[in-house]
């Protein structure tokens, strides 16, 4: 799958996006985000407070209990601030 | 149809006006928002600190996706004749244009709330962030508890 991160999360991954594969085991968001935080401390860092993190699969809005699958996009950002 | 646009260069609200209205004569009400670069930081710690520039990030395929959803939403909620929204993303300055929103429609009231609407919502829902640069050195803005408020006001429940 691949990962794209933006803003704050992408400077602290300091990364903008990585293709990543799909762990066994893992079929939701929050569980994604589980082992998203097992990689580093800068995973673990960015995922400490999971309420400043949104979280789209292929550009739409996803909470913890939507699936995922290898062919998603899947983005990591904090709460957006356009406009 | 609202239009959706997102792009780095500058807009000239006067010509997308024009554009909107054409030749039309059926449009009674034509309501434009544009929102600038504040020359000073308001909120948290460093309030009152002058701010040099301001570049948006944005996740360009849902930003485009996420703005197109709340064009479609606003035309189901309000009888509109047209609209235009602009989003600029990319380094700006203190008075540079970032986001302009156009609504038309026969009467005011449909015009003045799908504007309303549709700021609310964007800022709330479109994947863009704004970073500062002042003296104070650069951070990330924070989203406030406000426009949250302002865009639940619309949910339907």
């Amino acid at each position: 799958m691949k990962l794209l991160y933006f803003s704050w999360v992408r400077e602290r991954i300091g990364r903008d996006e990585e293709d990543v594969a799909l762990p066994d085991g893992v079929t939701s968001v929050g569980a994604l985000l589980g082992w998203l935080a097992s990689r580093g401390p800068d995973y673990a860092a960015v995922l400490e407070n999971r309420s400043a993190i949104r979280v789209a699969v292929n550009q739409d809005y996803a909470d913890d209990a939507h699936p995922v699958s290898s062919t998603d996009e899947i983005a990591l950002f904090p709460p957006v601030t356009g406009g | 149809m609202i239009e959706v646009r997102i792009q780095p260069h500058d807009f000239n609200v006067a010509a997308e006006l024009d554009r909107l209205r054409d030749k039309r004569t059926d449009i009674g009400a034509l309501v434009t928002f544009t929102g600038l670069v504040r020359d000073m930081l308001m909120h948290d710690r460093t309030d009152g600190q002058p701010i040099t520039a301001m570049t948006l990030e944005h996740y360009p395929a849902m930003a485009q996706r996420q703005l197109e959803a709340i064009a479609r939403e606003a035309e189901t909620r309000w009888p509109l004749l047209g609209g235009t929204i602009i989003h600029r993303h990319g380094r700006l300055m203190p008075g540079d244009q970032i986001v302009l929103v156009a609504i038309a429609s026969a009467h005011r009231h449909a015009a003045f709330e799908a504007a309303m609407f549709l700021m609310d919502w964007l800022k709330t829902k479109a994947p863009f962030w704004k970073k500062e640069e002042g003296t104070a050195g650069t951070h990330w803005v924070a989203a406030r508890a406000e426009d949250d408020a302002a865009a639940e006001r619309w949910s339907r429940g």
